[in-house]
């Protein structure tokens, strides 16, 4: 048993914290604000390379490993949850898949841009009838010759409208079910992939989030992920890695939570002495810092499984289901701190309550991770 | 190039141990001094444009070996410690002879860059220090460099008010103020490297050095005591219901001192 983080590891942190705190959380309330997706900051993380942490040298990446990708992507989330969604998805489940599915040529091609940050991959798994029965997809891909041909619609896709690429998943036979699911690598500027305006959301104002829509778009043959069929396989895969990039990311904001709450009860003194020195606000703090801390671990841990190549899905559910409600409970713990202020948009915690909520909903909501983990147990 | 780093403690807010008169680092987590980071980076700066080797070298415990590796993973060569028993307690003469040994020994640069002063001790003397045991010119707070050449290099020197342009021969010391650049973050792959990255550590014996320039031998300054100052008055928040009250709560102040 060893708790400690390599020296690498440790150096990332420190790396990661540094950046974020510099450069990334002055500006994170204005970027929400202004719902403006940070070109400029995505530019410098493609730069240092965090785009690349999790995947290998030979295939543009560090090798650093999944656990040092997760510490990067809580560090990012601590400072700006929108650029934390952005990174956590583009190398999760936008590069993921190739990475873990492509052929030496598809990695080659895009794994090698994505992994430098010189492009944005996107996922496009989610359709306006197949939320969480991701089997149910009516996205339909015919061979036609030597080209496939997709129509259907895909809906809350993240980093499609920054993207070069995206993953799709469709039909390609109807009669087999699930297995009947097949992936594609789709450039987003094929002829027929068209990408909606951005959503209106509650939260995570400064990530790209769109809808896609697929009017015979023709790839070509070679573009299919694996072998027809293994799509449905290939996803529950990718969400396994997605969910332990959620639970860090919910972590960041936990901590952020934590972070602000201390710092306002601290200073803000009512009946003649600091909030922080009556009982009915340390509790929430402890409370607040010991789930954060346990959430944490469960990330961490899941993430080491997943670096010493043995099974981690249930972990990851059970990381990405509590951390993501800690994360809820921490941001509504951290507005009750801050009081009327809190509801306000001058102290931060009001922007980290919206951005918490997602974290419950995005890559498989908390009722789907229960799912997932019942049937783990058995059930 | 080489550049002399320290390895500081990370705050403005430096806690004296009343009794011994010394620094408490205890729970103080460490970094590279700033301004070194802008000597760095000055130095990784002119590699790419001219080619080149960065080498980065530091006195001190050897724990100061990660300061050294924040460096390689910035993009630095080499990194070397120097670090022994015998250098503890260095002033910053015994320290600037300490690091002008662990230079010659690296070989001959063309430029010796340092950051103007370290956060912690405040003395900016080592840089200057270095040069002179070395022999070298200096030129110190160096707030741009306009042009480096084959033999010599022209930079600007922040003075008060102004600045002055030195055009200076080589070897030189150059000691770079913060206004310089803005240093990089360390590449992802820059800190895998680093860590894979053998440092080596040189002592008294590798240097070759004069035992009585060393250390608390080699040290002619002697600190009588620190001591963190008293705190001589503090500001007071003056709070009403209103404006007029607040004025008037203040002129009722003003009043008492004698000011008005």
């Amino acid at each position: 048993m060893n708790f400690s983080l390599t020296e690498e590891q440790a150096m990332i942190q420190k790396v990661v914290r540094d950046f974020a705190e510099k450069e990334l959380a002055p500006i994170a309330a204005e970027l929400d604000e202004k719902g403006e997706f940070p070109h400029a900051i995505t530019a410098k993380m493609g730069e240092m390379g965090l785009f690349g942490l999790p995947f290998s040298e030979e295939y543009g990446g560090s090798g650093a490993g999944y656990l040092a990708y997760a510490i990067a992507v809580e560090e990012i989330s601590r400072a700006c949850a929108s650029t934390g969604i952005t990174y956590a998805a583009h190398c999760s489940i936008g590069t993921g898949p190739i990475y873990l599915f492509g052929t030496e040529e598809q990695k080659k091609k895009w794994v090698v841009p994505c992994a430098q940050g010189k492009m944005f991959a996107a996922f496009g798994l989610t359709e306006p009838n197949a939320g969480s029965d991701a089997g149910g997809t009516q996205t339909t891909a015919v061979l036609d010759g030597d080209e496939w041909v997709l129509n259907g619609s895909k809906c809350f896709i993240t980093n499609v409208g920054v993207g070069k690429v995206a993953v799709i998943t469709a039909l390609t036979d109807k009669s087999k079910g699930t297995r009947g699911i097949s992936s594609f690598i789709v450039p987003t500027d094929t002829p027929g992939f068209t990408v909606g305006t951005k959503y209106h959301k509650l939260g995570l104002l400064a990530s790209d989030t769109r809808e896609i829509i697929l009017e015979n778009v023709r790839i070509p043959k070679e573009n299919i992920l694996g072998k027809p069929g293994e799509g449905f396989k290939q996803f529950l895969v990718a969400l396994d890695g997605g969910r332990i990039s959620i639970g860090a990311l919910s972590v960041g904001i936990a901590q952020a939570c934590l972070d602000a709450s201390l710092k306002y009860a601290k200073e803000r003194e009512q009946f003649g002495q600091p909030i922080s020195k009556f009982q009915a606000i340390q509790f929430k703090l402890a409370d607040m810092a010991m789930k954060t801390e346990l959430a944490r671990m469960m990330v961490h841990k899941a993430a080491w499984l997943k670096d010493q190549g043995k099974p981690f899905s249930k972990e990851a559910a059970y990381a990405k289901l509590y951390a993501s409600e800690i994360c809820m409970q921490n941001a509504s713990e951290a507005i009750q701190i801050h009081g009327g202020y809190g509801y306000m948009k001058e102290y931060p915690v009001e922007r980290y309550f919206r951005d918490a909520k997602l974290m419950e909903i995005g890559e498989g909501t908390s009722e789907v991770q229960r799912l997932v983990i019942a049937r783990l147990l058995g059930c | 190039m080489i550049v002399c780093i320290k390895q500081v403690p990370d705050t403005t807010d430096v806690k004296i141990d009343p009794e011994k008169g010394t620094l408490i680092r205890e729970g103080v987590p460490s970094i590279v001094n700033p301004f070194d980071k802008n000597a760095v980076e000055a130095a990784l700066k002119i590699r790419e444009e001219k080619g080149g080797k960065v080498t980065v070298i530091t006195m001190g415990p050897p724990q100061a070996v990660d300061a050294l590796r924040e460096c390689l993973a910035m993009g630095a060569d080499d990194a070397i410690l120097l670090s022994d028993r015998a250098f503890a307690s260095s002033d910053t003469w015994a320290t600037s002879y300490t690091l002008a040994m662990g230079i010659k020994k690296v070989g001959n640069p063309d430029i010796i860059f340092c950051g103007k002063q370290a956060i912690d001790g405040d003395t900016a003397q080592v840089g200057p220090g270095i040069a002179e045991h070395l022999g070298l010119p200096q030129v110190t707070y160096v707030q741009k460099i306009k042009e480096v050449k084959e033999d010599g290099m022209i930079v600007e020197r922040s003075i008060e008010g102004g600045y002055e342009v030195v055009s200076v021969g080589m070897p030189v010391m150059i000691a770079v103020d913060k206004s310089i650049n803005e240093p990089r973050f360390p590449t992802m792959m820059g800190t895998m490297k680093a860590h894979k990255k053998e440092i080596p550590t040189w002592g008294l014996a590798e240097l070759g050095a004069d035992e009585d320039k060393l250390g608390m031998n080699g040290s002619p300054t002697r600190v009588k005591r620190i001591f963190a100052p008293e705190r001589k008055g503090q500001g007071e928040m003056i709070q009403g219901d209103d404006e007029s009250e607040v004025c008037a709560l203040l002129i009722e102040k003003l009043r008492d001192k004698k000011v008005v």
